[in-house]
């Protein structure tokens, strides 16, 4: 590359400049990542550790309980991420439009408000809704009182068919901030032409959104789809601080991280198996590669983009 | 540059070293799990020994108890742990023997104190070494408001029909809460309800040991009576229990809203702290009037030796003060709760204590059912057993069902039950 233009001075600052991030982006990202592959490809046998190739992942996939409960989690972040892909992204596309729209006014203050729960911790998050929803102290029975709706009310953090649901709903609650920045963002980079042409020709209000907005701002929406599926598949705190890492009721909200830690870390008299907690991890790194490639390969690259 | 940092390095480890060689004491340094216990340790203990052993001084470094066992392991491997090490009860301590880094104990003058069902939580399979010496179980019971029960007029109960008896009455009479128990976190229902009325049904150690041996399995009359009672509780918790969590229900309890609470000794300084009532204690109920009563007395807490140990001599004169009588009592009424597992005879001050401790001379004493070896392989008989008298309380699945279902997954590893 210093071949081009032999008189150029050869641009250390470039490598300088990135080598904090790639240094510690490899020490901890990308070294213990491939450690993790390593591991599973090993198990303990008489307190050594011995190369059995795919073994773990027999196991992992052969084995009639193992397998139960990997697809039980890998259904489970299926049901989260489709819960977020349906309310957490058009609601978030709806607020950054309403937030957009030059008629509103405390825009500021709706746009920090409705932000806010995503820089909370999930410690916070878990515990404050699982006290809103107690049926013992929460608020939730009394406010459903009020407007006569006591009946509705169930236990939902306990009963397996809600618990998922609630917490993914907890989930978008968190982190419906997000979809909301960035898609406001892309919608404020709309040149003011584009809209004042649609005018001329008579397209306003909902349609403008519809069939001007809306096409602009599809990469910001299939980056954030990449981005939910992401965290959505590597879910795990929110699970753990409000279920604990049995992830009851009875495995209803058991995700790949709850069963990775269990299994990794080993849980109250299970002892920890780092070899097929590891196989477990390489699975999910996988199924969020493949994902991400789908996305990447089949959608992106299809997506039209327009340069103003 | 690079050189003033390798001197200044250098320099400071030379300096640690130089503080290490003034010092002539020799420092113990404890790992543990109760950060809750530790003042205990350095108001009380730590004083009680440093007094009766000039030269050694002790530090009590405990860890968070769902971190210990992941933390202990990493500093083990990289040689940085403590000189003594608390141990859990079987195989999480089992396999630091195994691994080479707790020392066998079984020779000390201390263990002569303790019988060998103490020891079984700490010693290998055929009980040849002792690698931990006990310090204390916990009695699982259910506690009661004294003054609920004399307000709405019920006896404590013996037998399951008085049990049931009272609970009906108590939800009849409606000013209580019958029992406060919640199914969210799961373990509560397998510790403080299967294993805490269970050895009366299964026989406490003859059932618990014909069980490892594979002459019994989960699906005998005895281990399904327990799941049998455990649905008819659904009737007698709160609404919403399924999602009531653990802190939730010491809240019902203590604030008085509820009159019965299926317990574990460690409550016992909680609760008094907390509750302004008048407590008392009643061991699991019997089948029928007369029967002989079976409590689960847990193994639950030791103290072992790093291998690694610098202090070898100041660490084995610790354990042998922790086998004394000394410590027996010095603990026991620090942690009331928490009873010591030797052999002297101690006195407790807190009524509640001694009413759990008076179970010991008229029932017979287990431990809980699935700690000892059957919880060794996949799955897991504990974390199964959590999900298993959960489905049974909420009536999500039958008691033979769950059964069918533990045994199943035991008999796919353990041998003996294959």
């Amino acid at each position: 590359m210093a071949q081009v233009d032999e008189k150029k001075p050869r641009r250390w600052h470039i490598a300088v400049f990135l080598a904090p991030a790639v240094l510690v982006y490899t020490a901890i990202m990308i070294l213990p990542l491939f450690g993790t592959l390593q591991l599973s490809l090993f198990k303990e046998i008489d307190n050594n550790q011995v190369f059995v190739g795919l073994q773990n992942f027999r196991t992992l996939f052969g084995d009639e309980r193992w397998a139960a409960s990997f697809w039980n989690a890998l259904q489970n972040n299926t049901v989260f991420f489709i819960i977020h892909m349906l309310v957490q992204n058009p609601i978030g596309i709806l607020l950054a439009a309403l937030l957009s729209s030059p008629k509103l006014r405390l825009r500021s203050f709706y746009r920090t408000a409705i932000f806010i729960p995503t820089i909370l911790s999930f410690v916070i998050v878990g515990f404050a809704w699982k006290l809103i929803l107690s049926p013992i102290w929460g608020i939730a029975p009394d406010l459903l009182q009020m407007v006569g709706l006591k009946s509705l009310f169930a236990p939902w953090l306990g009963k397996e068919q809600y618990a998922l649901v609630t917490l993914s709903l907890i989930s978008v609650w968190q982190f419906v901030g997000i979809p909301m920045m960035l898609i406001y963002a892309a919608l404020l980079s709309i040149p003011d032409e584009v809209i004042e042409a649609a005018e001329c020709d008579g397209i306003t209000g909902f349609s403008q959104f519809w069939k001007i907005q809306l096409p602009l701002i599809l990469p910001s929406i299939g980056i954030i789809s990449v981005l939910t599926f992401v965290g959505n598949f590597n879910a795990f705190d929110l699970i753990y601080t409000a279920q604990g890492a049995l992830a009851g009721p009875n495995y209803s909200t058991d995700v790949l991280g709850t069963l990775l830690y269990r299994t990794f870390f080993g849980f109250q008299l299970q002892l920890g198996d780092p070899n097929m907690g590891s196989a477990i991890a390489t699975a999910m790194f996988l199924v969020i590669l493949i994902g991400v490639c789908i996305y990447l390969f089949g959608i992106q690259t299809r997506l039209r983009r327009y340069q103003f | 540059m690079k050189h003033v940092f390798t001197k200044s390095l250098l320099l400071t480890s030379m300096v640690a070293a130089a503080g290490l060689v003034q010092a002539e004491d020799v420092t113990l340094t404890i790992e543990s799990w109760r950060n809750d216990d530790l003042t205990i340790w350095q108001d009380t203990i730590i004083p009680a020994f440093e007094a009766e052993n000039p030269g050694i001084k002790v530090e009590f470094t405990p860890s968070a108890p769902a971190e210990y066992n992941a933390a202990l392991n990493s500093k083990l491997e990289a040689g940085s742990a403590g000189d003594l090490i608390t141990c859990r009860p079987f195989d999480a301590s089992l396999s630091l023997y195994d691994d080479g880094h707790l020392a066998p104990v079984q020779d000390l003058d201390g263990m002569k104190n303790f019988s060998s069902v103490a020891k079984s939580g700490w010693s290998t399979d055929d009980a040849s070494v002792t690698f931990c010496v006990p310090m204390a179980s916990v009695i699982h019971g259910f506690i009661y408001n004294a003054d609920a029960f004399e307000e709405v007029g019920v006896a404590v109960p013996t037998t399951e029909a008085e049990f049931f008896a009272a609970l009906d009455k108590i939800k009849a009479d409606g000013n209580y809460l019958p029992m406060a128990m919640g199914t969210n976190d799961q373990w509560e229902a397998a510790t403080m309800g299967y294993n805490n009325i269970g050895p009366n049904y299964w026989k406490g150690e003859e059932g618990r040991l014909a069980l490892i041996k594979g002459e019994q399995k989960l699906t005998d009359e005895g281990w399904v009576a327990p799941y049998r009672q455990l649905a008819k509780w659904k009737d007698y918790l709160g609404d919403g229990f399924e999602a009531q969590t653990y802190p939730d229900s010491q809240n019902l309890f203590t604030l008085g809203r509820a009159a019965i609470y299926p317990a574990g000794s460690w409550e016992i300084s909680g609760f008094n702290a907390q509750a302004e009532f008048k407590m008392g204690a009643f061991n699991p109920p019997v089948m029928n009037a007369g029967d002989e009563c079976y409590i689960s007395d847990h193994t639950d807490i030791a103290l072992g030796m790093n291998t690694k140990s610098e202090n070898p001599e100041a660490a084995k004169t610790f354990l042998n003060w922790v086998g004394s009588a000394a410590f027996a009592d010095l603990y026991a009424n620090a942690l009331p709760g928490f009873f010591s597992l030797s052999d002297h005879d101690v006195k407790m001050a807190d009524p509640l204590a001694q009413e759990f401790v008076s179970w010991r001379s008229k029932c017979k004493s287990s431990i809980r059912s699935t700690y000892q070896i059957l919880s060794r392989g996949e799955p897991n008989l504990e974390n199964d057993t959590w999900n298993a008298s959960v489905a049974a309380i909420k009536g999500t699945e039958t008691a033979e069902e769950v059964s069918a279902r533990l045994q199943k997954g035991l008999a796919s590893w353990y041998k003996p039950q294959m």
